[in-house]
């Protein structure tokens, strides 16, 4: 499919170096935050007098990482559900029908993706509480992060649609098939990889969000991000920080690797009839 | 303005019924209408005795082969022939014996576990041939199903669709745009051209009696000969096309058979075709003709060839076809 391209030596290896460049900015302070992690010195000394398991004891024993961890996940599921269920309808709604303002619509659903944080979370604060008289606290982060999560799904599903054309759909009504059968033996199926993606880029964003979640979230609750972010300069928590850090960085490669994965196993044959 | 004009047409059961006309003319539009993907802004459609217009695709006794195939990539070839049987709620046993059936009647036995991705073009359009006629529809819907396929390919399937359908049956109702397909599979053949039909006929008709000068120049190649040409070379007034094959190329001021004419000119080049070669003649009045001379491989014939030297075009008068419709600009098809 895609042909080499075909690039002069000398550019390549400057590409290479670039490359390379980019990579080391990016990775060496995770390394770093790693390596640390066992690093005996409260302080971060460089390099470490020696390594030691013993923060990995005290994180696994800490409460507050623990609950902190639990909302997190919690949070990051349900707004990922919501995100699935409303995207997937939006998505659907504006590619198979015309109406009138159909892309303003569809703008108005990626917006929030582009939107400052800070933005979001005083606004959806001000509207939570003022406006609606609800007390901050888990609901809230959940609705909150869910603006947001909706634009992957959306997109995802979005492109999918567009990429696989009207005629598969068609073809079982032809066949038969109700609009209800149509969706569960023909969309969904050929939505669903675009949906995992979609999700597990919405859990991956409501997991590491930090600034609307600050706004959100009521005095009880916590998030990772959060609990992070209260015990980084607490000398005596700082080494833990370190490896909750490193566990993150372990844990969030998953979901990633998935998506990419998935996003790319090309749903071929639906559209294109001559091969 | 209307994709579609009226249009009143009959259809027999069993019948190979082709539409045919230009992108555009409006014939993939009414056979979307016939499978409810569509639907007219007046008028009817009847199915049998039923009325159907109001009928969503998925309650009517039709099925679709669709241009592109639309085979579901996510499922292998038996199940996607036996979909229709499955939402019909069919039992397991009995769906799967007609789709083995069905895979059997396109000549695709055994290919029912493979993934449709592992097909050629030929062998999709028979998986989405098998898949519609698994359920035994009333009127089977092709929309240009062997356009994506080669020309070899193509010859080979029009025969055997053409096979296929009358082992089965069914009527189908067959859209394309290339007039020789329409010509050799069809009972009958509609002509549509701007979103109005033309001429209904047999393909016979269609080619020795076309109604129009559309339908003479879109069917097959013709010679038109009309306004003043008409006068100056026939002596009468009137729009008259005439077949290439149906002319001669004599030397000038030869001798022909009674009921012939003849209209002196200069051949202006040669396109050899193979089975035939093609004259183009420049008549003494400026008008052309394209004369076809059949390769019989004989060597008393002088060969042809670009030349300023004067020849003459033979013509029976039976070989004029009259049209209506004069006023309309035709292209002419080398």
């Amino acid at each position: 499919m895609n042909a080499p391209l075909i690039i002069d030596r000398r550019l390549k290896a400057v590409l290479r170096g670039l490359t390379g460049l980019v990579l080391l900015v990016v990775y060496v302070p995770l390394v770093l935050v790693v390596v640390n992690s066992f690093n005996v010195d409260r302080t971060f000394t460089w390099p470490p007098p020696s390594l030691t398991l013993h923060w990995w004891n005290v994180a696994a024993h800490s409460t507050g990482a623990r609950h902190a961890l639990l909302v997190s996940v919690e949070v990051a599921l349900l707004a990922t559900a919501i995100a699935l269920v409303l995207g997937t309808s939006a998505g659907l709604a504006l590619r198979r029908t015309r109406f009138f303002g159909r892309n303003v619509v569809s703008l108005l659903i990626i917006l929030p993706i582009a939107l400052p944080g800070i933005v979001t979370g005083i606004a959806l604060n001000n509207a939570f509480r003022t406006m609606l008289g609800l007390e901050l606290g888990f609901l809230t982060i959940v609705v909150a992060h869910a603006t947001f999560c909706i634009v992957t799904v959306f997109n995802n599903v979005q492109a999918r649609i567009q990429r696989l054309g009207p005629s598969l759909e068609q073809a079982s009504a032809d066949l038969g098939a109700g609009p209800f059968t149509t969706f569960r033996l023909v969309t969904f199926p050929m939505l669903r990889s675009a949906l995992l993606a979609g999700g597990l880029l919405a859990f991956g964003l409501s997991f590491d969000e930090i600034v609307v979640t600050t706004f959100t979230a009521g005095p009880q609750e916590q998030t990772l991000p959060i609990w992070i972010f209260q015990n980084l300069f607490r000398p005596n928590q700082a080494p833990v920080v370190n490896v909750v850090a490193a566990v993150l960085v372990l844990i969030s490669a998953v979901p990633i690797y998935l998506a990419q994965r998935l996003s790319g196993d090309v749903v071929s044959g639906g559209a294109a009839g001559a091969h | 303005m209307h994709a579609v004009e009226d249009l009143d047409v009959e259809i027999a059961d069993g019948e190979f019924f082709s539409m045919l006309g230009p992108s555009g003319s409006g014939k993939t539009t009414v056979l979307r209408m016939l499978a409810g993907f569509e639907r007219p802004t007046r008028g009817s459609i009847l199915l049998g005795d039923h009325d159907a217009t109001g009928l969503p695709p998925h309650r009517r006794d039709v099925n679709t082969v669709f241009q592109d195939y639309a085979i579901f990539p996510h499922m292998d070839v038996l199940t996607n022939v036996e979909y229709g049987l499955r939402v019909k709620r069919v039992d397991r046993r009995q769906r799967r014996r007609r789709a083995e059936e069905a895979l059997a009647a396109v000549r695709l036995e055994g290919y029912g576990r493979r993934r449709p991705t592992q097909h050629s073009g030929g062998q999709r359009q028979r998986v989405a041939l098998a898949r519609a006629l698994v359920n035994r529809p009333k009127v089977l819907l092709l929309d240009e199903p062997l356009g994506a396929l080669d020309l070899k390919l193509r010859r080979e399937m029009q025969l055997e669709l053409k096979q296929i359908q009358r082992d089965v049956g069914i009527t189908f109702v067959f859209v394309t745009h290339d007039q020789e397909e329409a010509l050799s599979m069809s009972d009958r053949v509609a002509v549509f051209r701007e979103g109005r039909v033309e001429q209904v006929a047999t393909p016979v008709e269609l080619y020795e009696r076309p109604a129009s000068s559309f339908v003479a120049g879109f069917v097959g190649t013709s010679n038109r000969i009309g306004g003043r040409a008409a006068q100056q070379l026939l002596g009468t007034a009137g729009e008259y096309a005439v077949r290439p094959e149906r002319l001669r190329i004599v030397p000038a001021g030869a001798s022909v058979a009674p009921g012939e004419l003849t209209m002196p000119g200069k051949v202006r080049e040669v396109v050899y075709l193979g089975p035939a070669a093609h004259a183009i003649v420049e008549l003494n009045g400026g008008s052309t003709l394209t004369v076809s001379r059949p390769n019989t491989g004989g060597a008393s014939e002088p060969p042809l060839e670009a030349s300023d030297r004067l020849v003459a075009v033979a013509l029976h008068r039976d070989s004029l076809i009259e049209l209506s419709g004069g006023t309309e600009k035709t292209e002419e098809k080398p």
